[in-house]
């Protein structure tokens, strides 16, 4: 009964709307569009309500938000804290940089395209996008979350050697441990 | 053997409602801090989605066995506290494990689950925790000393250390004990503000400073343990004041009044407040907390 296919279909249904509404963001705030977190979780904007909130670790959190452009060298950061991360995990890219390199399209030390090193689930564009703007990303996350759709963690998983490659191509001293879930 | 089917129900339900009473506490304390900052806040009701997403999200962490047995400590000593701790005056269904003597042995196990944490923080190996489970150490030497005084005050005043017999004390006399024993409950009442560990207290967790200290290793369903066992504690804590000093509670309803009277103490406090360094917490329970609870056992060996 247990393992039976409605009752899985139920539990996933419980469990999807209790992630869309409870979203823990940790915030990589190396890029400029940090500026644009403050006042979305501050009294003008108050991301709380809709049950988003920062998270302290990688380890709690559901959400890895990349507020703008990624070094090389932040990018293997980026890539050690998102592997803590625990399932279901999502990215967020955030701005034109995780696009395709905005304005920093041909700099010799910034990644262009975000998802060819990690599987974003929902970008929001712009330079800098607006605390609205903000805000609507994470509606359009909740409702994938919601539909059972944000499932780049999945396809992480799947496509590992792929993304190990790309993420090699870039950073010559590959020291980093291996991880298995 | 229908009897013990009793007490078993009782002791479960008696948990259940203190998770869903703590829980929801600590939603209401979010949506207060929420409306004191001039925002809307979450739904009262955010930490039971909260505590539905932790324990379906998957736990792959492994330091070390003290990591996985850390949060069950914590639980554990929730749950004895609760269970140890009389949350109705003369209800067949919560009569639960007090027995004679139960103050003492509160006193020891409310100090055994955070010792439990920090052997389990300390095996993660993050430096967040480490530094995190000595400043809530050092804290609770801090506080300790003047809740250790006002208990001593009430026991010596009234000869007993029996939560039942305090209460009937109370019951007795018509007058609560918060009126009788004044400096003892002041002295209480400043050691709870450290228990809640509530900002200006909040150097345990420190947000933004030392992410959220101990427990910064513990994902998915262990924070789901932690963030159980601490609604479950707040609730035995809060029980365990309205019992010794505003006479216990003869029903629910009246149970939660009081408790939410209560813990809005260190809340408000704490939304009104910013963070103390370590050494300025300890000395700031050095100072009049302790005055208190020695003129509360001055005043027990007089009166």
């Amino acid at each position: 009964m247990i393992n039976d296919k409605n009752s899985q279909k139920i539990v996933d249904f419980i469990s999807n709307w209790a992630r869309k509404h409870s979203i823990w963001v940790l915030g990589y705030g190396t890029g400029c569009g940090a500026i644009e977190i403050p006042p979305t979780m501050t009294s003008r904007y108050d991301a709380e309500r809709l049950g988003i909130r920062g998270a302290a670790t990688p380890r709690q959190a559901d959400v890895l938000l990349i507020t703008g452009y990624l070094t090389t060298k932040t990018l293997k950061r980026v890539i050690r804290v998102y592997e803590q991360m625990q399932d279901p995990k999502y990215v967020v890219g955030f701005g034109s940089c995780t696009i395709n390199g905005g304005m920093y399209y041909d700099s010799y030390n910034t990644i262009n395209v975000l998802d060819k090193y990690l599987p974003v689930d929902v970008y929001i564009n712009g330079c800098m996008p607006r605390p609205e703007a903000v805000l609507s990303g994470f509606g359009k996350l909740q409702q994938l979350i919601g539909e059972g759709k944000a499932n780049g963690a999945t396809k992480y998983k799947e496509n590992l050697e792929w993304y190990r490659a790309n993420q090699k191509k870039v950073i010559p001293n590959w020291v980093m441990p291996e991880y298995n879930w | 053997m229908n009897e013990l089917w009793f007490d078993i129900m009782g002791a479960i339900v008696t948990v259940i409602v203190a998770f869903v009473v703590g829980i929801t506490y600590m939603g209401l304390s979010r949506k207060i801090t929420a409306r004191v900052q001039n925002r809307k806040g979450p739904p009262f009701y955010q930490n039971f989605i909260d505590a539905l997403k932790l324990a379906s999200k998957t736990s792959a962490i492994h330091h070390g066995f003290m990591q996985h047995v850390g949060p069950a400590f914590m639980m554990i000593t929730s749950i004895m506290s609760v269970l140890i701790i009389p949350v109705l005056r003369g209800n067949a269904w919560f009569v639960n494990l007090n027995f004679h003597g139960d103050l003492i042995f509160i006193l020891y196990i409310m100090v055994f689950g955070p010792l439990g944490m920090a052997l389990g923080a300390g095996q993660t190996g993050n430096p967040n925790s480490a530094i995190g489970v000595t400043r809530g150490l050092s804290q609770m030497v801090g506080f300790e000393i003047p809740w250790v005084m006002a208990l001593v005050a009430l026991m010596m005043q009234y000869h007993t250390t029996s939560i039942v017999d305090l209460m009937n004390v109370q019951i007795q006399s018509g007058m609560w004990l918060m009126f009788s024993s004044p400096f003892a409950f002041i002295a209480a009442v400043m050691a709870m503000l450290g228990m809640f560990r509530y900002s200006p207290f909040d150097i345990v967790g420190a947000p933004q400073e030392l992410a959220s200290g101990p427990m910064s290793e513990n994902g998915g369903k262990y924070l789901f343990t932690l963030m159980s066992s601490g609604s479950i504690f707040a609730f035995a804590k809060l029980t365990l004041y309205v019992d010794l000093f505003m006479g216990g509670a003869g029903n629910l309803v009246e149970l939660v009044i009081k408790t939410f009277a209560l813990y809005l103490i260190p809340m408000l406090y704490g939304v009104t407040s910013p963070r103390y360094r370590t050494e300025q917490s300890i000395r700031w329970f050095w100072g009049w907390p302790t005055f208190f609870g020695f003129l509360a056992i001055i005043y027990a060996v007089v009166f």
